[in-house]
């Protein structure tokens, strides 16, 4: 259990799903609506415990679909809100998510991704990352999208999707998986403000009480010319963010003639293989995206101009964010993947297996199965019901 | 008392659930943060925490830890049979295994561990029981594989064991405390 009433900057040894919820509040969350899953559950928990202590609302909605609306309510009355899930609840929320887009709502979504699709499984994923940086609901919108490696992270930005959200009047999203948001590591935790302290939003239906004009939050337009104009302000502060927070880690780029990018928990797997690989004598090199939307592809420009030839994208699905890399790419270098799904690891050795093949120009297996590679992943033991064996 | 330590530790501690696993990695994650090092701590959170094989992975390292699942452990704590199986054979030459025999009754026997693998084995829960400290079988082990790898300093990790008894069950400490002397003294 995370002991919370030691100073802001000490060190503590938190599991990645509790910091989420003790950084929100730090970052002025008051308002935390969701319904459980594994494997996030431990964040809604956390905020029931500690939320009402604050003078905050911790709810548990009748449903995801539920949960989200109740996001985009508090969230039109000005609050600084949440609400968290695993993949197959995330889904229940991408209606909620587009209204909020369409009314320029802010208000944080995480999602501590499984495996997928349909219920698919509980352990760690990253078969959301479509679904995420497309912006998770039907029209024409984006969300800022940020993707934590270690459990500082978590802390780090979810504080930075509060203030983006609030910035841009947009919902934004954490995209976690099952392994950050499980396991402990030390966290300096940031220091907790006061939500009177931040910006005013006089757009956020507060009540008027005869003294202004009423605020209407809505996502509705019937004149196709006024629902163009407001998509293309809303396009207009997507440039922006496009602009001013990529964001990304680079190791060892400097001179690396292979990249591998991966992001959250692949990209723990993908720094043991590079450094091995650097050891090996392999120039090599790792870029982690942080920002998923928007795609840092100022930093893809980056490592083609040091002399990048060969990208690698590692990812726990069956290739999603390659189609990005190949995008910033855009032709100039070669791109492949590599990737384990269902909730499967691939093993450093893997992937450096891989970044070898790489270097000697052969091609890339595309991605392995369990048959081939084995897992890392502790398997239940296979024990049979008394009435398999006709007990 | 200044000792020589391990600079990296990756161990997997393994058994039922409800033997004391998941703690017993905990202190050891403590003695990182106390020490000001880079630590990992990740847990099993599936279908085996309901029998089976409940484990956790602990990293202590001077470095940034990359992947917080191990695959080539230096050291393993096995409480049942199916761990010593599962985890017995990746542990590197070098490493050490700590196995409680009370229930892997078998032991190491027809387990493929490497050569050059320290391999330890004593019947913890017997012990704990004998000794009164029933359910402290768990940090037992890790006294024994702390005098066997010492991966901290002595004081550190005295300090993170009183770290990690909560407030509400500080009778608990003492028991704890003689658990953890009793396996360094095996």
């Amino acid at each position: 259990m995370a002991d919370n009433t030691q100073a802001a900057e000490e060190r503590v040894l938190m599991k990645g799903n509790e910091v989420l919820a003790e950084a929100a509040m730090r970052a002025g969350c008051r308002f935390f609506f969701g319904y459980p899953i594994t494997p996030q559950t431990e964040l809604a928990a956390y905020m029931a415990k500690r939320l009402p202590k604050i003078g905050g609302t911790f709810l548990q909605a009748e449903s995801e679909v539920a949960a989200i609306n109740m996001v985009y309510g508090a969230g039109a009355a000005g609050a600084r809100v949440m609400t968290s899930s695993s993949s197959p609840g995330v889904s229940l929320k991408s209606e909620g998510a587009s209204y909020m887009a369409g009314a320029d709502v802010p208000g944080v979504i995480v999602n501590v991704e499984r495996g997928g699709p349909g219920l698919g499984g509980i352990q760690p994923s990253q078969s959301d990352y479509f679904q995420a940086t497309r912006a998770l609901g039907h029209g024409d919108y984006f969300m800022p999208v940020l993707a934590p490696s270690t459990v500082q992270e978590m802390a780090d930005l979810i504080y930075l999707a509060f203030d983006l959200a609030d910035e841009y009047r947009t919902p934004a999203m954490i995209l976690a998986d099952g392994m950050i948001g499980q396991m402990m590591e030390p966290v300096t935790l940031p220091p907790a403000r006061d939500p009177k302290t931040l910006a005013a939003k006089p757009w956020a239906t507060t009540g008027h009480k005869g003294e202004r004009k009423h605020n209407v939050v809505n996502s509705l337009y019937l004149s196709p010319e006024k629902l163009e104009d407001t998509n293309r302000e809303r396009f207009e502060r997507y440039e922006q963010i496009k602009a001013k927070h990529q964001r990304q880690e680079l190791m060892d780029c400097d001179d690396a003639e292979i990249v591998v990018v991966a992001f959250g928990a692949a990209s723990r797997i993908a720094r043991t293989a590079v450094r091995d690989a650097r050891a090996k004598g392999i120039k090599c090199g790792l870029l982690r995206p942080i920002t998923l939307w928007p795609y840092p592809t100022d930093a893809i420009d980056q490592v083609i101009a040091n002399g990048a030839t060969k990208f690698l994208s590692v990812e726990l699905n069956m290739g999603q964010m390659v189609e990005d890399v190949r995008l910033a790419v855009n032709g100039r270098a070669s791109v492949d993947f590599y990737g384990r799904t269902g909730g499967v690891l691939p093993t450093p050795e893997e992937v450096l297996d891989q970044i070898e093949r790489l270097a000697a120009g052969q091609p890339v297996a595309r991605s392995a199965g369990a048959k081939d590679v084995g897992s890392v992943l502790p398997q239940p033991i296979d024990r049979k019901s008394s009435y398999e064996r006709g007990e | 008392m200044a000792e020589q330590f391990n600079h990296e530790l990756l161990c997997v501690l393994s058994g039922f659930g409800g033997q004391g696993l998941l703690f017993a990695g905990k202190v050891m994650a403590n003695t990182g943060l106390l020490d000001g090092r880079h630590v990992s701590w990740m847990p099993s959170y599936g279908p085996e925490m309901r029998g089976g094989t409940a484990n956790c992975s602990v990293s202590l390292s001077d470095d940034a830890i990359g992947t917080p699942f191990i695959t080539k452990p230096t050291a393993v704590i096995a409480m049942n049979q199916p761990s010593v199986e599962k985890f017995g054979p990746t542990v590197v030459p070098g490493g050490t295994i700590v196995i409680d025999s009370t229930l892997a009754m078998n032991g190491a026997e027809g387990v493929d561990i490497a050569e050059g693998v320290n391999v330890v084995t004593f019947k913890a829960t017997e012990m704990a029981e004998e000794a009164g400290l029933k359910g402290l079988a768990n940090i037992i082990c890790l006294g024994k594989l702390w005098a066997e790898t010492h991966f901290c300093t002595r004081e550190t990790l005295d300090a993170a064991l009183t770290k990690c008894v909560p407030a509400t069950k500080q009778h608990l400490l003492e028991p704890n405390r003689k658990a953890l002397q009793m396996g360094i003294d095996l």
